[in-house]
């Protein structure tokens, strides 16, 4: 594909999440237009605009805003975070649902939530994501090889472990709503989103998502294994770390604003493949795009296709993300991850 | 370039994997890397690759010492091919051969400057006769153009010294002899890892026989590849003829009795 048809599905990606953002916004019980929600940004970044009636003013601004750009970010910071792990583990199931790395942070949310110092939360859950990630690998190495069979069995037991401990420990410290306290870690929800987990999950996108920006062509050299990525003159073993400690402390943030939602981190790259080519200088910034209005669209769908009632935004990625998952083991193409 | 292997040795815990390999190489020669299976080829390729460190001994390129290189300088020099490798995504022809490209660009994002690339990349893919595969998906090929193009993708590099790990296994009898006849007629030294001691004899200008780690016999194939010395390291009988045309030696294998020969 010729760059400039590169940048033509860019641009349109950008400016769909872009109106996407503004009509989610506008979603809801509450009718609210794009011209109220316009004047309700304005006025809060300090433009004079037409006043906005309070109550909306606040459902946009407390409620709606936070909410969206929470999804969009967090759908951003999975599919990189998924294109990634794909790339440095050569394996196309590999994402941070399905390695277990969504559920150790959930683990490490939870508890600094019952403990009641969620001013570590970010921190807590990278280091949940980060042990679930060795495990996960330590369990799949046998011989010195990890088959993306094995790691994805693996990342079953991890997860099945963490899911358990993460309910454990909110049955344990009961008060009120454990259950739906406990579907939203498990299930992933931004339903809770406030202007604190829009920062959380900017920094991380921003920080760590420009790290791996610039590690693009080291990920490419990947494709052909460690031997030919080494013979390409990468440093395999600091990249790799490098690389998947950077995917835990991304998925660590994305789980402590939103619990762990499934296949959004498995299927973008995938389908964004298809359209930029497996390069990743093309791949990672469309994919964090695309993932950032996938998941606005399914945090949209969550809330509102059963109105008044509220699904996990996690319903929503498995209802789309079990088929397309299915689809990838059927494929022809198989023999590239037996 | 000239490579000068200076008693090198390498263990994986306690076992011994190569020992006091020594070996000079000169600048354009072709060298065969022969022994029975577990020998210790492939190791060797890595050590003078540089990707595994010797524990002691030196690789040298025109005296530079391979350890003294970044992973970075040494891909510049040196491109190693493995044994049967496939990518995990699907990636066209060209795509393949843009990645030897990764060790010459800028170390952040990658230069953009992409016709540079595309260039290079396109002539190597003429080098090996493949020019017109370039917009094929790598799983689409055959084993002999796979291994054209991985040839294409590690001249790419622009290397100096080309290593390969049995580049002929899994290929049919025509897609060998044009393999070997295209590394030969590239202006690079290559050092080859091949199990079929003929193809050894035609293509490669001195040979080094490894056996259980050590350097048993090195030379030209006249001087490595005798009944004695083969007999004695695969335990086969056989029979020196000299081909009608090349004049190199032609191993003829007797039939293994049940009572065994060595």
């Amino acid at each position: 594909m010729t760059r400039s048809r590169y940048l033509g599905w860019f641009l349109t990606a950008t400016i769909t999440l872009i109106l996407g953002c503004g009509v989610a916004v506008t979603t809801g019980p509450a009718a609210v237009s794009l011209a109220q929600v316009m004047g309700s940004i304005g006025a809060h970044l300090g433009f004079a605009t037409e006043s906005v009636p309070i109550l909306i003013d606040s459902i946009v601004w407390q409620l709606r805003l936070p909410r969206v750009l929470t999804a969009a970010l967090v759908g951003a910071g999975l599919a990189l975070s998924g294109a990634v792990m794909q790339s440095v583990t050569r394996n196309p199931l590999a994402d941070p649902y399905l390695l277990g790395l969504s559920s150790g942070a959930s683990v490490g949310a939870v508890c600094v939530v019952i403990l009641g110092i969620g001013f570590f939360l970010p921190a807590a859950a990278f280091a949940g994501a980060l042990l679930a990630l060795v495990a996960t690998l330590s369990i799949a190495r046998v011989g010195g090889t990890i088959t993306p069979v094995r790691a994805v069995l693996a990342g079953l037991a991890i997860a099945q472990l963490a899911g358990a401990l993460t309910s454990f420990i909110i049955f344990w410290a009961a008060k009120g709503d454990s259950y739906r306290e406990i579907l939203n870690w498990l299930l992933g929800s931004v339903a809770g989103a406030t202007w604190q987990s829009v920062a959380i999950a900017a920094t991380a996108v921003a920080v760590v998502g420009t790290g791996i920006l610039l590690s693009a062509t080291r990920l490419d050299a990947f494709a052909f294994g460690d031997t030919s990525a080494a013979s390409l003159g990468i440093n395999v073993n600091r990249t790799r770390w490098a690389l998947l400690g950077s995917v835990a402390l991304l998925t660590g943030a994305m789980v402590a604003v939103s619990g762990s939602i499934g296949f959004v981190g498995l299927i973008l790259p995938h389908l964004v493949r298809g359209v930029s080519g497996p390069g990743h200088r093309r791949l990672l910034p469309l994919v964090a795009v695309c993932g950032a209005l996938f998941l606005v669209i399914a945090d949209t769908l969550a809330r509102t296709v059963f109105d008044p009632r509220e699904l996990p935004v996690g319903i929503i990625t498995a209802f789309i993300g079990v088929p397309v998952f299915i689809l990838l083991i059927k494929r022809k193409k198989s023999h590239l991850w037996a | 370039m000239g490579v000068d292997l200076d008693q090198l040795s390498f263990a994986i815990d306690d076992t011994r994997i190569l020992r006091d390999v020594s070996a000079s190489l000169p600048t354009g020669s072709v060298t065969g890397l022969l022994g029975p299976n577990g020998a210790g080829k492939s190791t060797l390729l890595r050590l003078i690759a540089g990707i595994d460190k010797a524990d002691t001994g030196t690789v040298s390129l025109d005296g530079a010492l391979v350890g003294s290189l970044s992973r970075r300088e040494a891909a510049r020099r040196i491109a190693l091919l493995e044994q049967n490798a496939a990518p995990s995504v699907e990636l066209t022809v060209l795509d393949v051969v843009l990645l030897g490209r990764i060790p010459h660009r800028t170390k952040l994002m990658g230069s953009f400057g992409g016709i540079d690339d595309r260039a290079v990349a396109f002539s190597a893919l003429e080098a090996v006769g493949a020019a017109t595969l370039a917009d094929r998906y790598w799983q689409t090929l055959s084993g002999g153009q796979q291994q054209r193009v991985q040839i294409a993708r590690a001249m790419a590099q622009q290397p100096s010294l080309l290593l390969l790990d049995e580049p002929t296994n899994h290929l049919d009898v025509s897609a060998q002899l044009a393999l070997l006849g295209q590394v030969r007629e590239l202006t690079v030294t290559a050092i080859m890892a091949l199990h079929d001691l003929n193809l050894a004899a035609a293509y490669c200008d001195q040979l080094l026989l490894l056996d259980g780690g050590r350097l048993v016999a090195t030379g030209t194939p006249d001087e490595v590849l005798t009944p004695e010395i083969i007999g004695e390291v695969y335990g086969v009988d056989c029979f020196i003829l000299q081909h009608p045309r090349g004049g190199h030696p032609v191993i003829v294998y007797s039939a293994a009795t049940s009572k065994g020969n060595s």
